[in-house]
């Protein structure tokens, strides 16, 4: 490309990068301005005297939450939300994908079970039914809730089917002529094969439920059973801190506010998915690609 | 089947029962593997469908569904007829047409700018940071929006900064939905943005080359070539998010209202948990759910339908 080198479109290069960078900064200053906070002293938050460098830097709100059993009881919770319910949605996903990556000559049935789960995709029956099929499998206040009524999400099993279908066509059928059953040319060749697109639907997959608060808040009724997001919800939103607060030793009310323990809290719950963030970098662009395959 | 044939053909009969069977001992891992997946979907796609029994009934949980007894249209009826029910279905909408628009509209630029970039550094950070916040839940985005705006938040400081009276910004009607916007705008567009990079980078070189050598300055390549690389794309985003016309935001709406804000605030979804999950006005809050999911449902066949006839998209 011949650069364009004319005054009027200088200008605008530079306000282009001024601008980004602004949009960057909007961005990112409100996390600062929280992480700031989360690390001042009771007088600096509560005057509003924060603003992106900590004011009399303290470490009180962050014990106070860590020390809190209830924190450390709905991170347990998420951590066997995300065991369990992504490698239950991997493997639901994977086996339902794999029949429907065949023509519907190989696989008789195929085009009607496609549109079973087409119909599934588009229909949205609302949260009171939802809710009552759930308590009518008596799911209800057990951690089995948050599992398994995501394990099976229509829109993955099409994302997977699509990328299976990409795989040539050859391979399996090399593998079928030598005998290879549907089991072992799956796990042998299909899975290893879309290790890409696999670990694309892990990541989102671990976010998902990382981040789910709306089904624990209808469906857990014991505060104890409480994933995180859903206890920081009562914490953040509820502006209720009474539960961490209570911990709390003499001597170190004069340390964390209100404030600062939410900000704390907030923070510790955002530090995983910033762990796992270069990670969801490497592969939005495979996500990309999944979304945009045409059969 | 078999015993209607013709005698010629009753002689393969056994031949063609026992292809079926090699069929199906070939293929039986197949209908295995559906299976759990079946299941579920039977289970949270299909089930569901009783529960919509209640939108008909005068639902008494004590008795369940099938004793409850059967009222006709009367939820509808009077739904219909409450002033609160035409306000959710107008907040919703407003709400949702604002978002989705103004949302695209960002994208679109966003990535024409990022596109002019070229330092790689540059473009790469500004990238990392604006998707960020995309991957945050609205638990942590509420938390953080509610302190940012509240009359102590940062927002408030600096506006006394500026000599400026305080302003109640999640306590007000007039900025409720702004507020809403603005913060949807803030959590999505770098993300909204990337499906918009993709295509420009699909765009051939070759065709900026022939427009500068026809003498086509900066901002005439981008008129004439870089936007008709994405027009297709943008035409896309826009038939498929027809179906998110009356989706306003649940998580949003849900952490950052209150009673104050609901003439403006309140929408279909978030009036279906407090009518039935809440107030356990199941009867009520089904009607409503099933007006939504009507209406849901004819929209995204609607934006399938334009999609299909109007651009390459295919979903399968």
């Amino acid at each position: 490309m011949i650069e364009d080198k004319s005054w009027g479109w200088r200008m605008f290069k530079i306000l282009n990068y001024f601008i980004l960078s602004f949009v960057g900064l909007i961005c990112i200053l409100p996390l600062a301005h929280f992480l700031a906070v989360s690390f001042s002293d009771r007088a600096a938050t509560v005057g509003g005297l924060v603003t992106l460098w900590p004011i009399r830097f303290t470490t009180a709100s962050y014990e106070l939450v860590l020390q809190a059993p209830l924190f450390y009881r709905s991170l347990i919770v998420s951590a066997q939300r995300i065991l369990f319910g992504v490698s239950l949605q991997m493997v639901v996903t994977i086996l339902m994908a794999y029949p429907l990556s065949k023509t519907a000559k190989r696989f008789k049935g195929r085009n009607v079970f496609m549109w079973l789960l087409l119909i599934g995709l588009f229909t949205d029956w609302g949260i009171i039914p939802w809710w009552l099929v759930i308590r009518s499998l008596g799911l209800m206040n057990s951690i089995w809730a948050l599992i398994i009524p995501p394990a099976l999400l229509p829109y993955n099993v099409i994302l997977m089917m699509n990328f299976f279908r990409e795989i040539p066509q050859e391979l399996d059928d090399a593998a079928r002529i030598d005998g290879a059953s549907h089991w072992k040319r799956l796990f042998q060749i299909y899975v290893p094969l879309s290790i890409p697109a696999i670990a694309t639907l892990t990541l989102f997959s671990v976010v998902f439920h990382w981040n789910a608060w709306f089904d624990g808040m209808v469906l857990i009724y014991d505060v104890n059973k409480l994933p995180l997001q859903t206890f920081l919800r009562s914490v953040v939103i509820g502006l209720d801190t009474s539960n961490l607060a209570l911990q709390a030793g003499s001597g170190q009310f004069l340390l964390y506010s209100d404030r600062s323990i939410r900000a704390a809290s907030i923070f510790l719950s955002i530090i995983p998915v910033l762990l796992l963030y270069p990670f969801l970098q490497r592969y939005f662009v495979t996500g990309i690609r999944l979304g945009s395959i045409k059969g | 089947m078999i015993s209607n044939a013709s005698p010629s053909s009753q002689s393969q009969a056994p031949a063609r029962t026992s292809k079926l069977s090699t069929y199906l001992a070939r293929s039986l891992p197949l209908y295995i593997m559906m299976l759990p997946g079946l299941i579920l979907l039977i289970l949270f796609s299909y089930f569901p469908i009783y529960g919509i029994a209640l939108a008909f009934q005068k639902f008494n949980p004590g008795l369940g569904v099938l004793k409850s007894p059967w009222v006709g249209l009367e939820n509808f009826r009077h739904l219909f007829t409450l002033p609160e029910f035409w306000r959710i279905t107008r907040n919703t909408f407003i709400i949702a047409v604002a978002k989705t628009v103004s949302l695209q509209f960002c994208a679109v630029l966003l990535a024409l700018m990022l596109n002019e970039i070229r330092s790689r550094i540059f473009k790469r950070s500004i990238q990392t940071i604006v998707y960020l916040p995309h991957f945050l839940s609205w638990v942590i985005l509420g938390g953080l929006m509610l302190d940012l705006l509240g009359s102590t938040g940062l927002v408030n400081q600096i506006l006394r900064q500026l000599g400026s009276k305080p302003i109640i910004f999640l306590g007000s009607n007039d900025w409720f939905r702004p507020v809403l916007v603005i913060t949807y705008l803030w959590q999505e567009a770098g993300w909204s943005a990337i499906i918009y990079l993709a295509a420009l980078t699909g765009i051939d070189p070759v065709l900026y080359e022939a427009a500068s050598i026809d003498g086509a300055n900066h901002l005439k390549q981008i008129r004439h070539v870089t936007l008709p690389g994405i027009r297709s794309t943008v035409l896309l985003v826009a038939v498929l998010s027809l179906g998110s016309m009356l989706d306003a935001g649940f998580d949003q709406v849900l952490n950052l209202y209150n009673p104050v804000v609901y003439p403006t605030g309140d929408i279909l979804d978030t009036y279906i948990y407090r009518a039935g999950l809440v107030s356990a006005q199941f009867s009520l809050a089904t009607a409503v759910g099933l007006f939504r999911s009507a209406v849901r449902l004819i929209l995204v066949a609607i934006g399938y339908f334009l999609a299909d006839r109007y651009t390459e998209y295919r979903i399968f």
